[in-house]
C-alpha cells in the first residue's frame, strides 16, 4: 500500500514539501517581476552579444543564445569524452604499473596517487594552468621529437587532416565503417570471432575508407606542426584553457581509476592464478582469459561512477576560462536577468548526461556481470 | 602480467628487509629492466626539480632577491603567510579567526578521538559552531562583514559547519529512502538523485542567483552563509547514500526484534538500529568528509576567499607579483596534511572498529 503504516506522517511531509516548493516560487515570480524579467524560454531565441572563446560549432556575437548553449554543451562533452579515454588509458597503465612487484616503480605510483588524490582539483587546474602561462612564446616552443610544440598560446599535436570533403566521401566512409561493425557484431553472435578474422575484417575496412578518399576527389594527410613565422601551424591546437582543464582531468582521475584498477586486479584469488597456470597457460592468458573477466565485474561500476564525477567535475572549466556548459549558462544568466531558466536548463542537461553515461555503462555492465544460475 | 612473477607475500614478510629490497627491485630480468628505466626517468625528472625547489631557491628577502635567482620564492610564503591564513581579516584582528582555527581543531581532535564519543560531543560541537561564528563576526564589538573573512577559517568553519548540518539531514533522508511509504521514498530518492546529478559549481551558483529571488522582498542574507546552506543541502545527498549502506547492514531481524518488544519506529531507529547502522559507516563518513574538505575549494569560484583562492589573491601583491606556484604548493601542502592524515585515520578506525561491528 502506497500510505504505509502512518498516512498522516506522509502527507504532512508532501504538504510541507509542496508548501515550501509554492513560497519560493512565489517569491522568485515576485522578484522577477520586481526586476522587469518575464518569466519564460523566449530569451533563447535573441540574440546573445559576447564572443566564446572556442567551440567546435561557428558561433559569434549576435547569434542567438540557444545556439551558444549548444556551444557550451558540446565543449564540455569534448573534454569530458577525451578526459574519460586518455583518464582510462593513464590510470590502468598505472594500475598495472602498481601491482608490478617493482617496489620503486609501484612506491612512485602509490605516492603520485596519494598526491593527487588528497588535493582538490580547482588546486591542480591553477597550477597547470599557471604551467601552461609561463610557457615560452611559439617562436622558443617547447618541442617534442619536433612534433609536439608546448606554447603560452596553447598546445600543437599531429593529427590527420582532411581538404575537400563532400557528402559522398562521407557516406562511402560510413558505410565501411558500419559493415566493419555489423561484421563484428554478426561473428561476436556466432561465436566467431578470432583474433585473425577481427584484423582481416579491420583491414579491409581501413583499405575500403582509404581507397573511398581519392574516388570522391578528397584529400587526407597526416599534418605536423611547424613553427612558422610568429606561429605554428598545421596538426591540431588545443588552447591553453583546454589543455590545462584536459590534463587537470586526466591527472585527477588516472589516480582513483588506477586504485580501482589495482583493487579489482586484487579481489580475485591468488588461486585463480595457480588454477590457471596449472593448466598450462601463461602469464598473458591467464589476465586475458581468467583474471580480467572476474576484475572487471569489480572495476566497470566504480568506473562508472569515476566517469560521471569527471563529467560533472569539468564544469570547474569556469574558473579557468574554458567556455564549457556552466561558463556559458552563467554568462546567459548574468546578460539576460533570466537567471532561474538559464540554471533549470543547466540542471536539466546535466541529469541528461548523467543518464546517458549511466545507460551506456549499464550496457556495458550487462556484459561483464555474472549472470545469475549461468556459468559465466 | 607480473603479479604472479613476485614472491608470494608470506614468504617476503618472513626475509630479512636487505632480501626483500632486492627481490623488489632485480628479482627478475624484466624487473631489473623496470628499476633501471624509472631510475632514469627520475634522474631526468628530480635534478630540476631540486633545483628549483632548494638549491636556487630564495628562503629570505624581498622580491627583488628573488627575481635574482632561478628557483622557488620561498621568502614570499614567509611573508604572505598571513595573508593564506587569514586574507582580509582586518589585520589589528587577527587574535579572532586563529582563535577560530585552534578551537576548530581542537573539536575535529576531540571528534576522532573514539574516547570521547558520548552526549557531551554532540552538545559541544552546536556550541563550538556558534562561539567560532560569533567570533568571526565579531558580535560583541568591532563587527567585521563575512566579505572580509577568509583563509584558512572559512575553510574549516564551511568545511564542519556543512557538514555537522547535512549529518542530521541525511540520517532522515536515509531513513525515508528505506520507509514503508512510498511518497517519502520517491520525495527522497528524488532529491538524492537530483543532487547527485549535478555538479557542485551548479548549486554554488543557485546560491549566488537563484536564492536572493526566492527570499521575501526586502530580505537578504550574506553571500557566505547563502553558499553554506546550499552546499549542506547538496552534500546530504551524498551523505545519506552512506548512512543507507550502514542501513543495509543491519539484519532486519534487530527492527523485528526490537517490535517484538514493543518499541514504537522511532525509538527502534534511536535505540537499535541507528547506533549499529552508523557505527559500520564511521569509517565511510570519514572518507566523505576528506572528499568534502577537497570540494570546499570550490567556493573560490564564487569569490569566497577560501584557503585556496586566498592563496591566489596573495600572488596578486603588487610587491609579490606572480608568485603563483609557491603559493599553490603551500596549500597543496596543507590540503594534503588533512587529506592524507584523514584516510590514515580512517585505515585505523577501520582497523579499530573492525572487531566491533554487530554481526
Amino acid at each position: 500500500m502506497w500510505w504505509g503504516p502512518r498516512p498522516f506522517t506522509q502527507i504532512a511531509v508532501i504538504v510541507a514539501v509542496v508548501a515550501l516548493f509554492y513560497v519560493f516560487g512565489r517569491n522568485t515570480a515576485a522578484t522577477m517581476s520586481r526586476i522587469g524579467v518575464t518569466p519564460g524560454f523566449g530569451f533563447l531565441e535573441r540574440s546573445a552579444n559576447f564572443e566564446i572563446g572556442e567551440s567546435l560549432i561557428a558561433f559569434r556575437a549576435g547569434d542567438i543564445y540557444a545556439r551558444a548553449i549548444l556551444a557550451g554543451l558540446l565543449n564540455t562533452a569534448s573534454v569530458a569524452v577525451l578526459g574519460c579515454v586518455l583518464a582510462t588509458i593513464l590510470g590502468v597503465a598505472l594500475g598495472v604499473a602498481r601491482l608490478s612487484g617493482n617496489l620503486l616503480l609501484s612506491g612512485i605510483v602509490r605516492w603520485y596517487v596519494e598526491v593527487v588524490r588528497n588535493t582538490p582539483l580547482l588546486l591542480q587546474l591553477f597550477f597547470w594552468i599557471s604551467l601552461v602561462q609561463a610557457l615560452p612564446p611559439p617562436r622558443r616552443a617547447l618541442s617534442l621529437l619536433d612534433a609536439f610544440y608546448l606554447t603560452n598560446r596553447g598546445v600543437f599535436v599531429p593529427g590527420p587532416a582532411f581538404h575537400n570533403l563532400s557528402g559522398a566521401t562521407v557516406l562511402t566512409v560510413g558505410a565501411a565503417l558500419l559493415a566493419w561493425a555489423a561484421f563484428l557484431w554478426a561473428a561476436r553472435r556466432q561465436g566467431r570471432l578470432t583474433p585473425r578474422a577481427f584484423l582481416a575484417a579491420s583491414v579491409l575496412a581501413a583499405a575500403g575508407a582509404g581507397l573511398a578518399l581519392p574516388l570522391t576527389g578528397a584529400t587526407a594527410s597526416f599534418e605536423v606542426p611547424a613553427l612558422s613565422g610568429f606561429n605554428i601551424r598545421g596538426g591540431y591546437s588545443l588552447t591553453p584553457e583546454f589543455a590545462a582543464l584536459l590534463t587537470g582531468l586526466t591527472v585527477k582521475f588516472s589516480a582513483s581509476i588506477a586504485e580501482i584498477v589495482r583493487a579489482g586486479i586484487q579481489s580475485v584469488r591468488r588461486g585463480q592464478w595457480e588454477a590457471a597456470r596449472a593448466m598450462g597457460l601463461h602469464d598473458g592468458q591467464i589476465m586475458r582469459l581468467v583474471v580480467l573477466p572476474q576484475a572487471l565485474r569489480v572495476i566497470t561500476p566504480l568506473t562508472t561512477s569515476n566517469y560521471l564525477d569527471l563529467v560533472k567535475d569539468s564544469s570547474l572549466a569556469v574558473a579557468i576560462g574554458y567556455p564549457d556548459l556552466v561558463s556559458i549558462v552563467n554568462t546567459t544568466a548574468n546578460t539576460t536577468g533570466q537567471a532561474f531558466e538559464a540554471l533549470l536548463i543547466l540542471i536539466v542537461i546535466y541529469l541528461a548526461l548523467n543518464l546517458a553515461v549511466s545507460a551506456l555503462m549499464n550496457l556495458y555492465n550487462r556484459r561483464v556481470a555474472l549472470r545469475g544460475g549461468q556459468p559465466a | 602480467m607480473t603479479v604472479a612473477d613476485a614472491p608470494l607475500p608470506h614468504a617476503l614478510a618472513h626475509s630479512p628487509a636487505r632480501h626483500r629490497l632486492r627481490a623488489g627491485l632485480f628479482g627478475t630480468p624484466f624487473n631489473a629492466a623496470v628499476t633501471a628505466l624509472t631510475a632514469a626517468a627520475l634522474a631526468w625528472l628530480v635534478p630540476p626539480l631540486l633545483r628549483w625547489t632548494v638549491l636556487d631557491a630564495t628562503f629570505s628577502g624581498t622580491s627583488a632577491d628573488c627575481a635574482a635567482r632561478a628557483g622557488a620564492c620561498w621568502a614570499f610564503v614567509g611573508a604572505k603567510f598571513r595573508f593564506f591564513l587569514f586574507a582580509f581579516y582586518p589585520p589589528a584582528l587577527h587574535w579572532r579567526p586563529a582563535l577560530v582555527i585552534l578551537l576548530l581543531l581542537a573539536l575535529l581532535a576531540a571528534t576522532a578521538t573514539p574516547r570521547f564519543w558520548r552526549r557531551g560531543l554532540l552538545a559541544a560541537w552546536p556550541a563550538v559552531i556558534a562561539l567560532c561564528w560569533l567570533l568571526m563576526a565579531g558580535a560583541f564589538a568591532m563587527p567585521v562583514p563575512s566579505n572580509q573573512w577568509g583563509g584558512l577559517p572559512v575553510t574549516l568553519l564551511v568545511w564542519s559547519v556543512c557538514f555537522a548540518v547535512s549529518l542530521p539531514l541525511a540520517v532522515l533522508l536515509a531513513l525515508a529512502r528505506r520507509s514503508a511509504m512510498a511518497g517519502l521514498r520517491l520525495l527522497s530518492v528524488a532529491y538524492i538523485e537530483l543532487m547527485r546529478g549535478i555538479p557542485m559549481v551548479a548549486i554554488l551558483y543557485v546560491a549566488m542567483l537563484i536564492l536572493p529571488m526566492a527570499l521575501p522582498e526586502g530580505q537578504s542574507m550574506d553571500k557566505t552563509l547563502r553558499a553554506m546552506i546550499m552546499v549542506a543541502l547538496f552534500w546530504t545527498a551524498y551523505t545519506a547514500e552512506v548512512v543507507r549502506g550502514g542501513l543495509q547492514a543491519i539484519p532486519p531481524g534487530q527492527q523485528e526484534a526490537a517490535a517484538a518488544l514493543g518499541l514504537g519506529y522511532w525509538r527502534t531507529m534511536q535505540l537499535v538500529v541507528l547506533p549499529q547502522a552508523l557505527r559500520v559507516v564511521i569509517p565511510g563518513l570519514v572518507n566523505l568528509a576528506i572528499g568534502f574538505l577537497l570540494a570546499t575549494s570550490l567556493l573560490a569560484v564564487i569569490g569566497i576567499f577560501d584557503l585556496l583562492n586566498a592563496a591566489k589573491a596573495s600572488a596578486t601583491d603588487p610587491n609579490w607579483l606572480g608568485f603563483y606556484d609557491e603559493a599553490y604548493l603551500t596549500v597543496a601542502l596543507v590540503y594534503f596534511v588533512f587529506g592524507y592524515g584523514g584516510s590514515r585515520y580512517s585505515l585505523w578506525l577501520e582497523r579499530r572498529l573492525g572487531g566491533r561491528t554487530p554481526k
